[in-house]
């Protein structure tokens, strides 16, 4: 138990992460995208995410809910590293989360301010997310090289948002809006898969305890299908997106699909360069775990309470399915 | 004041919580009045609880987003501020924290989005199902924010090994004594604070002229809910005080004033504390009335300041909070027994009366921030009542990172409530008819569509 429970924790910090990315990634994506779109279409943009924003937002509550419940020590250097970038990407996500109800609310003469809130939140956010991904992979060390490889990070969270984004309009739009979803996606997935690329070069580069972990026979071999599997979905998924018919035909949900196999395969392999530290190189999830009954206590909760929030989530996404409408509380 | 770490660690904390609190004070009570509402309209004829429902859950789902995104900053602020705090109690806090993501948030979250805008797409059970399940959420997400607060300050069932805290029974945690008395007085609280915001901005569009159907309704929900539950709020008042007498007595000297330990203590009305000279000048007192309220006798003892060397909190801003609560809570119950009885009596409402009640329609963000501030700021120089200084578990931050943070913060914070209070005003001014017209027809006929939240 003593083993295992720590094991346990860090795997559901880390899908709850990973899910985060996924869901609030094409929220904060459309936030990027809205400055391209006309008004009507920021509108159906809008209410395209708006019955499913704030939950999404809600599994980096869960993220960093677990970091501090399982691994309070780490929980404490984590964020007190990462002061600033936190600060920042709080900052960006408070903007772009009211934005969007001032937007409506707050009379037309206020549009065009709560419009770039939400613009510039969702830029804001993003971009100090990569950082802290990058920082958080470097050992929360600071020198010219680890900051580098932030910045590059930092620049390559917000294509892949834009991605997911896009992906998210192919499959709740149409029309016009979802031809200029397809040439947006088209645009953005090239850097992300060329940023992805270099950041998975750089990574052994900045740590060599990553690259120890990696270029040792077998390890390789076993390791070889995560790249084998980013690249084949890469091509398919720029393959895809230049068969507009096929994503006017209600196939749009590939090309999300696509890019959450190369989220699940980057979560992979980070999970693997990473394990067994929380810190990289300072601490181990085992030396930075909570008591294990007070994870035994809310590991029943969660045994008993996710299943149910999986399943009132899988709930609400089929009672919104279909192409978005512009919304409204619903009046006959 | 210096501006070291610990400072301007509180400093900004004291902020983003404060920030924070304004915006749950009020879904979790308007979350039981739209329930209410939609109940209502539902069972009765009335098309009038409809707009109500319509025109409340407009201004609940913008408060709401300001909670969240609000909240979202407290959540990482425990370990960018305090980190020595979870680090030597995080077998306890993390736990309840987590029970609070676990069951509170994803359920409000969730069914926020069916509750906004599910209504033509799921059936009305579903529906009125969602609108509770948001409304337990709340209350829920009060019961263990609560749970950990109250443990801070009447810390029981934990053991202490290396210095950190460890489990020793969740029962005696999480019901701890002060619990029960703070968790009602908080929910009151929300309640009252939205009764009097229902209450004020129906009165505000009386005034202004823009009233309709649903306005009057709206207005006696108010003011009955308000008639109700403020003397509940001072009795439970009362009952909170004796517990913190009991387990934080240096809280309740810091509240009442009181310098030195006396038999017969007077209640202090106005002063002003002076810490350096252990006095307060200028004090108006009833005499004997402290040791009636807190021991129910004339002559009981009352321990003061002098037995807490060093060991009390600031007395000047404890004080101070408490009368500013007092006051509020005492208007509170004039003005919604004037409006009850005018509605019973008159069966109208005059000019003087409808100002009274809008003048206090934020009154409860007034109460509750001060109500906040004696029992946060009471507990000083413990974080965890009598076993964890504040000052051993703060984060080392340069200054000038901290007061760069905490002005933008600041900014931030200001930008947001103008706004909040200029977009309430502007949907508040919308003629009444006008905005039943508007529900009456399809959202794109309205002028603008209204896309988003
Ligand atoms: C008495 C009630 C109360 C108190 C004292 C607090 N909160 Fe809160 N909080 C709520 C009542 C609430 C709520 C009613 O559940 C909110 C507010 C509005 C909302 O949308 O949910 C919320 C939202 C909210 C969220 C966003 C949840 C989401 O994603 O839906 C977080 C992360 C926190 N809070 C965290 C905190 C922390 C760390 C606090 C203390 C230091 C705190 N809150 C004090
Ligand atoms: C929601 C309303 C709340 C308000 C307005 C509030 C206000 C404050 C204030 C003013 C301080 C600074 C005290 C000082 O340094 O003199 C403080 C400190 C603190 N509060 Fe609260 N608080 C609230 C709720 C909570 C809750 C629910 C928790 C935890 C569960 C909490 C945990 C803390 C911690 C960890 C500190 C910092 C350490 C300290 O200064 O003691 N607070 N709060
Ligand atoms: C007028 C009679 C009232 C009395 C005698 C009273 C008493 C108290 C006491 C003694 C505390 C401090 C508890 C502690 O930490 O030791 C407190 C806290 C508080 N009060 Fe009041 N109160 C009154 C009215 C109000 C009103 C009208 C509101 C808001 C609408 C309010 C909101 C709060 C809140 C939010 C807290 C902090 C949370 C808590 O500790 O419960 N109070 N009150």
């Amino acid at each position: 138990m003593d083993y295992a429970l720590p094991l346990i924790f860090m795997a559901i910090m880390g899908v709850a992460l990973l899910v985060y990315v996924v869901l609030d990634g094409y929220d904060l994506g459309i936030g990027l995208l809205t400055p391209l779109a006309t008004e009507s279409e920021k509108d159906t943009m809008i209410a395209s995410i708006g019955p499913y924003w704030d939950a999404n937002e809600t599994w980096i509550v869960l993220g960093v809910g677990v970091l501090l419940i399982a691994f309070p020590v780490a929980h404490g250097i984590v964020l007190t590293s990462l002061y600033l970038p936190a600060t920042i990407m709080l900052m960006g996500l408070i903007l772009r989360g009211v934005a969007f109800d001032f937007r409506v609310k707050a009379g037309d003469h206020q549009r065009r301010l709560w419009n770039y809130a939400f613009f510039v939140g969702s830029l804001i956010a993003s971009t100090a997310q990569g950082w802290m991904l990058g920082a958080y992979v470097t050992g929360l060390t600071i020198s010219p090289i680890n900051i580098a490889f932030s910045c590059l990070i930092a620049l390559t969270l917000p294509a892949l948002y834009v991605v997911l984004g896009a992906a998210w309009l192919m499959i709740k739009t149409e029309g016009e809006l979802l031809e200029k979803a397809v040439k947006w996606g088209r645009v953005a997935v090239v850097p992300m898969g060329v940023a992805l690329l270099c950041i998975s070069i750089a990574t052994p580069l900045v740590s060599p305890t990553i690259a120890d972990k990696w270029f040792v026979l077998p390890n390789i071999i076993g390791l070889l299908p995560i790249p084998l599997i980013c690249v084949i979905t890469f091509s398919a998924l720029i393959w895809l997106m230049y068969r507009i018919d096929l994503i006017q035909a209600g196939y749009g949900w590939l090309v999300m699909a696509g890019t959450v196999l190369i989220c699940v395969m980057a979560a992979l392999g980070l999970a693997y360069s990473l394990f067994p530290y929380i810190v990289i190189d300072k601490l181990t999830v085992w030396q930075a775990a909570s008591a294990t009954n007070s994870l035994l206590f809310v590991l029943v909760g969660v045994v008993i309470v996710l299943p149910a929030i999986i399943g009132y989530t899988i709930f609400v996404y089929k009672v919104f399915s279909g192409k978005a409408t512009t919304l409204s509380y619903g009046s006959k | 004041m210096e501006f070291d770490p610990l400072t301007l660690a509180r400093i900004q904390f004291t902020l983003n919580i404060s920030f924070h609190i304004l915006f749950p004070t009020i879904t979790i009570g308007l979350a039981w009045i739209l329930l209410y509402f939609r109940i209502r309209f539902t069972t009765s004829q009335n098309r009038a609880w409809e707009y109500a429902y319509h025109f409340w859950v407009k201004i609940f789902a913008l408060t709401f987003a300001l909670g969240v995104v609000s909240g979202i900053t407290m959540s990482f602020q425990f370990g960018t501020n305090w980190p020595g705090f979870i680090e030597k109690t995080g077998n306890i806090a993390g736990p309840l924290l987590g029970y609070e993501v676990l069951t509170a948030f994803f359920l409000e979250a969730t069914f926020l989005g069916i509750m906004l805008f599910g209504k033509d797409r799921v059936s009305n059970r579903v529906h009125l199902i969602a609108t509770a399940l948001v409304a337990i959420g709340t209350a829920l997400s009060a019961f263990w924010i609560l749970s950990l607060n109250s443990w801070m300050q009447t810390p029981q069932g934990y053991s202490i090994v290396d210095g950190k805290f460890f489990v020793e029974s969740w029962m005696a945690i999480i019901f701890n004594p002060s619990f029960p008395y703070r968790l009602t007085h908080m929910l009151l609280a929300s309640l009252l604070t939205s009764a009097f915001l229902i209450a004020g901005v129906s009165a505000w569009r009386f005034i202004r002229g823009v009233d309709g159907p649903a306005t009057l309704l709206v207005l006696k929900t108010g003011i009955v809910m308000a008639a109700i539950l403020a003397p509940l709020q001072i009795f439970t008042g009362d009952l909170h005080g004796l517990n913190t007498l009991e387990h934080q007595p240096a809280k309740i000297a810091a509240m009442e004033g009181i310098w030195q330990t006396e038999e017969g203590a007077p209640f202090t009305l106005f002063g002003f504390p002076d810490e350096a000279r252990k006095k307060t000048h200028y004090a108006i007192e009833i005499p004997k009335a402290s040791s009636l309220i807190l021991t129910h006798e004339l002559n009981g003892e009352v321990m003061g300041l002098n037995e807490f060397e060093n060991e009390h909190p600031p007395v000047a801003i404890v004080f101070w909070s408490f009368r500013i609560m007092l006051a509020v809570g005492t208007l509170m119950v004039l003005i919604s027994w004037w409006g009850l009885w005018s509605i019973v009596k008159k069966s109208s409402l005059s000019k003087p009366v409808l100002s009274a009640l809008m003048l206090m329609t934020f009154s409860g963000w007034v109460a509750t921030l001060a109500g906040w501030y004696v029992t946060e700021v009471g507990r000083q120089p413990w974080i965890v009542y009598g076993l964890l200084r504040t000052s051993d578990v703060v984060a080392q931050h340069p200054a000038i990172t901290l007061v760069g943070t905490v002005i933008a913060y600041a900014l931030l914070y200001v930008f947001l409530l103008v706004s909040y209070m200029g977009t309430l005003r502007y949907m508040a001014s919308k003629p009444a008819e006008s905005l039943a017209l508007l529900q009456a027809q399809s959202p794109a006929q309205s002028g603008r569509p209204q896309g988003g939240v």
